[in-house]
């Protein structure tokens, strides 16, 4: 507002100049907010289906014209899922999984990022240039020898088989080298230096604490992307031991031809993420914005 | 003096080896579970190897290549997989870039509107697909009844090669759109006003000024997001996997007429072991990623200035 009245009083804004005006300022005009409304309907609108279907009896899902309106069966349908399958073991699995993938993610990338960015040692650029290299590389094509690995370790159809191979990604080294590079100045750590700190102490004590709002955005970013996950778990786990993703898989391959049990439990897994989510939206647009990439 | 020395001793340590301890986690587990079964996998692939007898894997040089070459169902998963690339990845560009141009004027509610965006790429791929899946369907389907207000006859999205392309494509595009978005709503921030200023007073209008002005300074990003969005629709797997779930799911379909190579890896890898055939497609596939985001560097590099 202050930016509009700070600018010299306009002469009254008609026609084609006002216009120009508005284009110039880039002031949402109506059509900018409908378009928007659109879009965010759209993004939304599944989501918020598989919820109605969720809370609506068996039979809603085949009506002409569809339900589009929440009903009262929500929690019937919720302890339908629990005595179909085990879903709390499938929750259970998906929350170790994330929860350790996570801490260790922002762990091993924040300690190797504090040394890519502020420590100097012998072929440093070479191996920094190598995580931006692997980064580009989808390890998924080396699933089948990753699996006979597994299958040799004993691992196969256990959680570890997933959490282990997700400890470390190239991306969060990448990501946290980049935020130390800008958030802590040299100066600060020659005084440590100066006063005798070990480098793990100066880790501990001056780039842990500055690296807490990127260590957050990564560990948002980490936990959605591991609760996520697709191809591996249903790969290496098996229908007993399963992970939300997988039991989802299960549940929708003819386990059940009921439907609205199969979007119940997408709607209950989707909750976790959800929750992130409405929490810390800001937080997550914020690191895509400022050049947080997948992993 | 012995207490200095002891100290810079430990000093010369600590600048000289303990970086390497800190960056040895990364390397080691990303050595083992990430690069080693990257790098194994061409050696498998030149194996006749199955997972029920390991002890009979025989190496068998390119015959696995050979095979795959002659084989009508890889190249029907390479076609799929290219028509899919495309329909996935030009429309949500092109999506992106509306989006972003929508966020970037002066807009109220603009973190509802941000976050709005970004909700489809935190659901899971699983979830979504058989939400989807739901929404695509013949009888009861949401989308067939939408069409239907039109007067749209009532499709088996599922059966036809060019319908279930679309429908898979709708997943794909409706997951990925507002992320590319938001990164290009980040660069277009960046762009001063007083070009947009200039050239509204040359009377160029808004749509003028998108494609003259946002466009060619947003190239950048635009070849980023194309070469990360043509590395992720090139392995579609989930997507056709769960939109026809069901015992023959890891085919694509009845008459694998939206298997992609990713599913084909799949099918042959995880319901019938052939692991040495089964990783002679990952590497093939690796290698047409490759080509083809080259192929999207190539085209989108040449957005220019006019």
């Amino acid at each position: 507002m202050t930016a509009v009245l700070e600018r010299p009083a306009p002469v009254r804004p008609t026609g084609p100049t006002a216009r120009a005006r508005r284009l110039a300022r880039r002031v949402a005009g109506p059509w900018t907010y409908a378009a928007l409304v659109a879009v965010l309907a759209g993004s939304a609108f599944p989501v918020y289906w598989s919820f109605v279907v969720s809370s609506q009896t068996p039979d809603a899902i085949d009506t002409v014209p569809p339900v589009l309106v929440p009903g009262g069966n929500l929690f019937a349908n919720i302890a339908r899922v629990f005595d179909t399958t085990d879903f709390w073991l499938a929750l259970m699995n998906s929350m170790v999984v994330s929860g350790t993938v996570t801490l260790s993610v922002v762990l091993f990338s924040t300690l190797a990022g504090f040394a890519f960015a502020k420590l100097k040692f012998r072929g440093r650029n070479l191996l920094l240039l190598l995580i931006i290299g692997t980064q580009a590389i989808p390890t998924e094509l080396g699933i089948i020898p990753l699996y006979m690995m597994m299958a040799e370790f004993g691992w196969a159809g256990e959680i570890h088989a997933v959490i282990v191979p997700g400890l470390v990604t190239a991306f969060g080294v990448f990501f946290m080298r980049q935020y130390f590079e800008r958030a802590i100045p040299d100066e600060l750590l020659e005084a440590g230096r100066m006063d005798g700190c070990h480098s793990l102490r100066l880790f501990w004590h001056i780039a842990l604490p500055a690296a807490r709002p990127a260590a957050a955005v990564l560990g948002l970013f980490t936990f959605m992307q591991a609760w996520n996950d697709f191809f591996w778990p249903l790969v290496v786990l098996t229908p007993e031991n399963p992970t939300v993703q997988t039991a989802l898989s299960t549940l929708a391959s003819g386990y059940t031809t009921d439907y609205t049990l199969v979007l119940t439990a997408a709607t209950i897994g989707t909750v976790p993420v959800l929750a992130v989510f409405l929490l810390f939206g800001r937080q997550i647009v914020g690191g895509i914005m400022s050049g947080a990439v997948k992993g | 003096m012995a207490v200095i020395d002891k100290t810079t001793r430990r000093h010369r340590w600590d600048t000289r080896f303990a970086p390497y301890g800190y960056v040895a986690p990364y390397f080691l587990i990303f050595g083992v579970f990430g690069l080693f079964p990257l790098l194994y996998t061409v050696w498998v692939s030149l194996q006749q190897r199955n997972l029920i007898d390991a002890d009979a894997a025989r190496f068998v040089w390119f015959a696995n290549y050979a095979q795959l070459l002659a084989d009508p169902y890889f190249w029907n998963a390479m076609g799929n997989t290219l028509s899919l690339w495309l329909l996935t990845t030009v429309p949500q560009i092109l999506l992106a870039l509306w989006i972003a141009q929508l966020l970037n004027r002066k807009v109220r509610t603009r973190t509802l509107f941000r976050m709005g965006v970004i909700l489809p790429n935190i659901t899971s791929v699983a979830a979504v697909t058989i939400i989807f899946a739901q929404l695509f369907g013949r009888d009861f389907g949401l989308i067939n009844w939408s069409l239907g207000l039109f007067g749209a006859g009532q499709i088996d999205w599922q059966a036809g090669t060019a319908s279930s392309h679309i429908a898979i494509a709708v997943m794909v595009v409706w997951r990925w759109s507002g992320y590319h978005a938001l990164i290009f709503l980040a660069s277009m921030q960046a762009i001063p006003s007083s070009l947009y200023e200039a050239a509204t007073l040359d009377g160029a209008n808004g749509r003028q000024q998108f494609w003259r002005i946002t466009v060619p300074l947003l190239r950048p990003q635009i070849i980023f997001s194309t070469i990360i969005a043509t590395t992720g629709n090139m392995r579609l797997l989930a997507e056709p996997l769960l939109f026809n779930p069901g015992a023959a799911a890891a085919t694509g379909g009845s008459d694998r007429q939206f298997q992609t190579a990713a599913l084909y890896l799949y099918e042959q890898g995880f319901t019938k072991y052939e692991f040495g055939y089964s990783s002679a497609i990952a590497v093939v596939l690796a290698i047409a990623t490759v080509i083809v985001a080259g192929l999207g560097y190539f085209v989108t590099k040449r957005i220019r200035t006019e």
